[in-house]
């Protein structure tokens, strides 16, 4: 089975690559961004019978900071 | 004095660090990241800079978990002597010896060189050989340095005194301008300039050997 984590940055803590993208997309002639957040995705190749609990233990402990980072979980 | 200097995959600054704390009479050891226990009688634990498993991940993460982690927090959590050092300050927020973490510079750019830095207390170990707001030069080398905290924790450090050194003029977008923090106890520190990059006169300057000099002071005297 797998899982799909997907981290950002927390809504506040400033996420300088996001204002670079938006203004990026700016300079190309695309209208109307009002703002672009960065963050990353990691997939997870998980034995058979792995929860989301165990996923969200991994979270806490490595995959996020949740000092600065929130996470959210997709199990398939 | 006995130091312990950790080495990761991708450290690059724990050279430096062990000749400065030599330089001020520390006696020093090497300590592998895969290994599980410190030497005997380890009085200071030092997390030079460089680039801890290729900053994989987060910077500092992946080496916050290493085996020989376990043992710095537990020193630290027992009232012993960590000082982080750039990827060290990393390290050490990604363990949660301190708090608060490094984002990306503000300016999105690496950025090397020689910054001023305001001694904001010299109520600490590392910081007692300076005078109070003394201004000091110390080189800078990273692109994660932006600290960054919730509002009451940043509330917390000012009111208990733990903002050990401020910027003069902010490279990076730090949060109140904050280049290094200590812990409650006051001894654990981590800031992200290069004291030992600024520690004999053959560096450009010895403006970082105060630190490790009043550090060996007050280890030999307890």
């Amino acid at each position: 089975m797998k899982a799909r984590v997907h981290i950002m940055l927390k809504t506040g803590v400033l996420d300088p690559q996001g204002e670079a993208v938006r203004h990026a997309l700016g300079s190309l002639g695309f209208e109307g961004v009002n703002g672009v957040r960065q963050g990353k995705v990691i997939e997870l190749d998980l034995a058979d019978g792995a929860t989301e609990a165990q996923v969200k233990e991994m979270c806490e402990k490595l995959l996020a900071n949740t000092v600065i980072e929130s996470y959210s979980v997709e199990m398939s | 004095m006995h130091a312990a200097v950790i080495v990761f995959p991708g450290s690059n600054c724990d050279r430096d660090l062990a000749v400065a704390l030599k330089a001020a009479g520390a006696k020093v050891s090497m300590v592998w990241h895969k290994d599980t226990s410190l030497p005997d009688g380890v009085d200071l634990i030092a997390i030079p800079g460089g680039f801890s498993f290729g900053d994989y991940l987060r910077c500092g993460a992946i080496a916050a978990n290493s085996p020989i982690c376990r043992a710095v927090v537990a020193h630290g959590e027992k009232g012993g002597y960590v000082l982080g050092i750039c990827n060290g300050f990393q390290v050490l927020t990604e363990t949660g010896l301190l708090p608060g973490a490094l984002l990306r510079n503000a300016g999105l750019k690496y950025i090397c060189r020689p910054v001023g830095l305001r001694v904001e207390t010299t109520d600490s170990p590392y910081t007692a050989r300076y005078s109070d707001g003394q201004e000091i030069t110390i080189p800078i080398a990273h692109h994660d340095g932006n600290y960054h905290c919730d509002a009451d924790t940043l509330a917390q450090l000012r009111g208990e005194n733990r903002v050990a050194f401020r910027y003069v003029d902010t490279p990076n977008g730090a949060l109140d301008d904050i280049a290094g923090i200590l812990s409650p106890n006051r001894r654990v520190l981590g800031m992200m300039p290069h004291p030992e990059r600024m520690a004999e006169p053959a560096h450009g300057g010895t403006d970082g050997a105060p630190m490790f000099a009043g550090l060996v002071d007050d280890l030999v005297s307890a």
